[in-house]
């Protein structure tokens, strides 16, 4: 009894892992019925795996059994792999034991397509539900969408998870064509839309009848592979800016392929992981999102990928030294979030302490601003007068010199394994 | 300078900047008595707690502060550190002697250190509430217990009643000597004996008190921690930084 659900957990999570959503925030789930769980506030990451990403959710499928063959899936039909299926009330159980313990903060339910869409989503329902109405289990919940699903189903399942998403895989069509012929971005943007819809039809009543119910609180997110296929960083950005955009999404996740397939359309078994590109890539995601940035300054024609040795900001602020040096106690705080080694926490504590006097080189260094990379870009009270202008080269010399990344005194572009 | 000794409590510090303007005092320095060494060339003024004056202290910079800096104050309180008990009244009297809104002066040293230390404790309230691992025993209590940098039991019992509403836990600080109780209804303060032999290690509740499913979930919690594993990925370094070392004896599922 034991070992048959230690094993379905074994095959089931680590089908699930290659998910990288672990995000267990923004969602306004109160408990309110005495009941187990609360999903309001900030995530927590309960532990983390040996690779450095978090453990917040118990994140399995509920079977790898699936019809279609995506070649850079582990669980694609065509795969010679253990095959394995969860009842509904082993989840259950599962998911209301972890959280009582205190290792989760809730579920991440995907699942293999088996029979169709319809079919997998129904019992994916029949999960949430069960938690949600018979356990009163108010704890975070992520439920993949499944494609092909009807409308109906995917709006009833709204009204039980904090979050939806579903994946685009590859950042373009042509992409996704090359490795999964099955699949079309259009089969993700339309039940992208038809929630996105809902979400906000539910909101828009809420301000009404206060008693209308939660739907998808903590919005959608999407997931696009790196590195399977040979599309550009400004493609993968580009797309991702659109999907925000277009679909409102809370997140776009980027996850570096890790080969798993001697399909010869893939890179071999055995081949790095692009962990500093995926790195870059988040990089930009936050630049766009909390720093201000339009995805085309940083990645356009002329600068269609990113660099490797330096970060986005960094690279952007060395192709547009004439928007430098930003003087400390008089830029406003667009242009101070833009400096290289201020963040928005340090941005933000300048403009406040500024008003009480001028700030000095001592000052920016406590308030915890790099100085270091920020100095060749900042003029302060206290600021030595400089006669020579630096050239971006040199500039970019000094700070890689100085610093100490973990990427730079292993010059080849993959991170060492030990 | 005068040199004050107080008793450690939240009272005695707010008394302790109560006095120092009944004294005039001009240059003050704030030791607890556990941390206080006699010393023939100083004399110290000895602190007696009043709930009287702490409570005007606090009314007074109530008035001065919102409520999030009023919470600051608390947490770093509870950091029980020796020189934040100084930035605690050097930033009180920071705030009272000037106009309002002067704690966004983060170029003032007291004001730096009181949000930063500030930041600390809320970190270790943070790993507290992600790292505890409850054990279910025989009797349907769920049992954990911890030995913090900080004290902050009390920042983390709203968030664990919030939580498990619908079951009875203890949440023990083996440094302190003192832990939570939920019994369904409300929490309690609690205090107990056995600490003693108690290792600071996880899984220290014997087998036979323990409820017989516990073994089994956490079994599978260890065997999923590994499946979820990419060890095409692995990165040490990054796995040290989020979990460093001195919490590990906390994780049930780094336990071999």
């Amino acid at each position: 009894m034991f070992e048959r659900i230690r094993e379905k957990l074994e095959i089931l999570a680590d089908a699930a892992k290659y998910d990288v959503s672990c995000s267990s925030s923004g969602s306004n789930r109160k408990n309110h019925n005495k009941g187990l769980g609360d999903a309001e506030g900030t995530g927590i990451c309960h532990t983390y795996t040996e690779d450095g990403r978090c453990v917040s959710l118990l994140k399995i499928l509920l079977t790898n059994h699936c019809i279609y063959d995506c070649a850079f899936c582990v669980s694609r039909r065509s795969n010679d792999i253990k095959r394995a299926a969860f009842t509904v009330d082993e989840v259950v159980e599962l998911t209301m034991n972890f959280y009582r313990r205190n290792y989760i903060e809730g579920l991440f339910l995907s699942s293999g397509i088996f029979k169709d869409g319809d079919y997998t989503m129904e019992r994916l329902l029949r999960i949430v539900k069960k938690l949600r109405v018979e356990e009163k289990f108010n704890g975070y919940i992520h439920l993949k969408t499944i494609p092909g699903a009807s409308p109906e189903l995917l709006k009833e399942a709204g009204l039980y998870a904090d979050r939806m998403s579903i994946n685009l895989e590859m950042p373009t069509e042509l992409g996704l064509k090359l490795l999964a012929p099955e699949k079309s971005h259009e089969d993700v943007k339309r039940p992208l839309g038809l929630i996105q819809d809902s979400i906000v039809q539910y909101k828009d009543e809420k301000a009404l009848i206060k008693s209308t119910p939660k739907f998808v609180p903590a919005g959608q997110s999407t997931q696009m592979v790196i590195g399977a296929t040979p599309e550009s960083d400004k493609e993968i950005m580009h797309t991702a800016d659109r999907f925000y955009k277009k679909f409102s999404l809370k997140r776009v996740y980027y996850s570096g392929y890790i080969p798993i397939s001697n399909d010869n359309r893939l890179p071999i078994i055995g081949s790095q992981p692009p962990l500093i590109r995926e790195n870059r890539l988040y990089q930009t995601d936050w630049l766009m999102r909390f720093y201000g940035f339009d995805v085309k300054e940083i990645l356009n024609d002329a600068n269609p990928n990113l660099d490797v040795d330096i970060d986005p900001k960094l690279s952007w602020a060395l192709r547009n030294l004439d928007q430098f040096p930003v003087d400390i106690n008089s830029a406003d705080y667009r242009m101070i979030l833009r400096v290289p080694g201020i963040g928005v926490t340090s941005a933000l504590k300048i403009v406040q302490a500024r008003k009480f006097g001028r700030l000095h080189k001592d000052q920016l260094k406590k308030i915890g601003i790099s100085f270091n990379r920020a100095k060749h870009f900042i003029r302060y009270a206290d600021s030595p007068i400089q006669l020579n202008d630096f050239e971006a080269g040199h500039i970019k010399g000094l700070i890689l010199s100085e610093s100490n990344s973990k990427y730079l005194k292993t010059p080849s572009n993959q991170l060492s394994l030990f | 300078m005068e040199l004050f000794v107080f008793d450690g409590t939240f009272e005695g510090l707010l008394t302790s900047i109560f006095d120092s303007y009944e004294r005039k005092s001009q240059h003050v320095k704030l030791v607890s008595d556990a941390h206080y060494l006699p010393d023939v060339f100083q004399e110290s003024i000895k602190i007696v707690s009043d709930e009287t004056k702490a409570n005007r202290v606090w009314k007074g910079l109530k008035q001065k502060l919102d409520p999030e800096w009023m919470k600051r104050i608390y947490k770093s309180f509870l950091s029980e550190q020796p020189e934040t008990f100084q930035d605690l009244f050097d930033f009180s009297h920071y705030i009272f002697d000037n106009p309002k809104g002067s704690e966004e002066n983060f170029g003032n040293p007291c004001v730096l250190a009181i949000s930063q230390m500030d930041r600390k404790v809320h970190r270790e309230k943070h790993r507290m509430e992600a790292f505890i691992r409850f054990q279910q025993t025989a009797d349907g209590t769920f049992y954990a217990h911890i030995d913090p940098d900080f004290n902050v039991l009390p920042l983390i019992s709203d968030h664990f009643r919030k939580r498990y509403a619908d079951q009875k836990w203890i949440i023990f600080d083996l440094k302190r000597k003192y832990g939570l109780f939920y019994d369904l209804d409300k929490v309690e303060e609690i205090t107990f004996d056995f600490t003693t032999e108690m290792s600071a290690s996880l899984n220290a509740l014997p087998q036979q008190i323990l409820d017989p499913k516990e073994e089994l979930y956490s079994l599978l919690w260890k065997d999923y921690f590994r499946s979820t594993n990419i060890p095409a990925r692995k990165n040490m370094k990054l796995h040290i930084r989020h979990v460093p070392k001195r919490y590990w004896k906390y994780l049930s599922e780094k336990q071999i």
